[in-house]
């Protein structure tokens, strides 16, 4: 498959998570939608470290990776919390910071 | 032909599964979604020569973010009992900026030429290994020292009140 193949494949993920990320109305629904964009980047990196016989895509996208969990692991962290104090984690009533 | 074969399997499982993703009223059946289209983009990654990243992709997000997600929402929502049913907003708006954007990616793509596919490294694992100690041992010790940081953050924000 060409190179353009794997970059629309990725561009179409993106859209799908953009689309959930603005739609759900959950903040966890959010943040699955923020996983399926982070993935189509991680396909946009290996596939231009493929086509380019250089490895830093790899890397790269091994960190990306790393980065993703933690930030999955402090977002729900952060999501429990709010549970805990608001009683909810639908994104329309988190309008504490509104001025 | 094994290629273009395995990439069509793994491009439908891929966007029908990011679709359900998405669209599925039940939070905890999207959780269960998004770890098949996890998997398949592990198997995008086989496809492009990367088992490494495929092996890591199993383990860090099919096994430990799907993992976090679940509990997350058994934590949040009272799975038994109250339905965790949840109405999406502003559909159109949004399939409507999300095709934007997808057709503002898909000009710049279209507009590339096409590239030669060079051969597969012998052995891509020992190369990995090489840049991760070498020009990239610094930045990997940077992600242990953020992994650590996000860790013990999390413990924070998750700790009980005393």
């Amino acid at each position: 498959m060409p190179l353009s193949a794997y970059l629309e494949l990725a561009a179409v993920v993106f859209a799908i998570g953009l689309f959930g990320v603005l739609t759900r109305r959950n903040a966890v629904g959010i943040l699955l939608g923020i996983e399926l964009m982070l993935n189509a980047v991680n396909i946009n990196l290996v596939a231009f470290s493929r086509f380019r016989a250089d490895l830093t895509g790899v890397v790269f996208t091994l960190f990306t990776i790393a980065i993703t969990v933690a930030e999955v692991a402090v977002g729900l962290a952060i999501v429990i919390v709010i549970f805990r104090v608001r009683r909810t984690i639908e994104a329309d009533h988190l309008d504490l910071l509104r001025g | 032909m094994t290629e273009i074969l395995g990439f069509w399997v793994a491009a439908v499982v891929l966007v029908a599964a990011s679709l359900a993703v998405v669209l599925t009223p039940n939070l905890f059946h999207a959780v269960l979604w998004l770890a098949v289209a996890l998997v398949a983009t592990g198997g995008v990654f086989l496809l492009l020569d990367s088992p490494f990243l495929f092996a890591a992709q199993l383990l860090l997000y099919a096994g430990g973010v799907v993992t976090i997600v679940v509990f997350a929402i058994m934590l949040t929502e009272r799975l038994v009992g109250e339905s965790i049913r949840q109405t999406s907003r502003f559909v159109f708006n949004g399939a409507a900026l999300s095709a934007a954007v997808f057709v503002g990616i898909l000009g710049f793509v279209l507009q590339a030429g096409a590239v030669a596919r060079p051969a597969a490294a012998a052995d891509q694992l020992r190369d990995l290994g090489r840049a991760l100690v070498g020009p990239f041992a610094f930045p990997l010790q940077l992600i242990g020292v953020l992994l650590v940081i996000a860790l013990l953050g999390a413990l924070y924000f998750a700790r009980t009140e005393d």
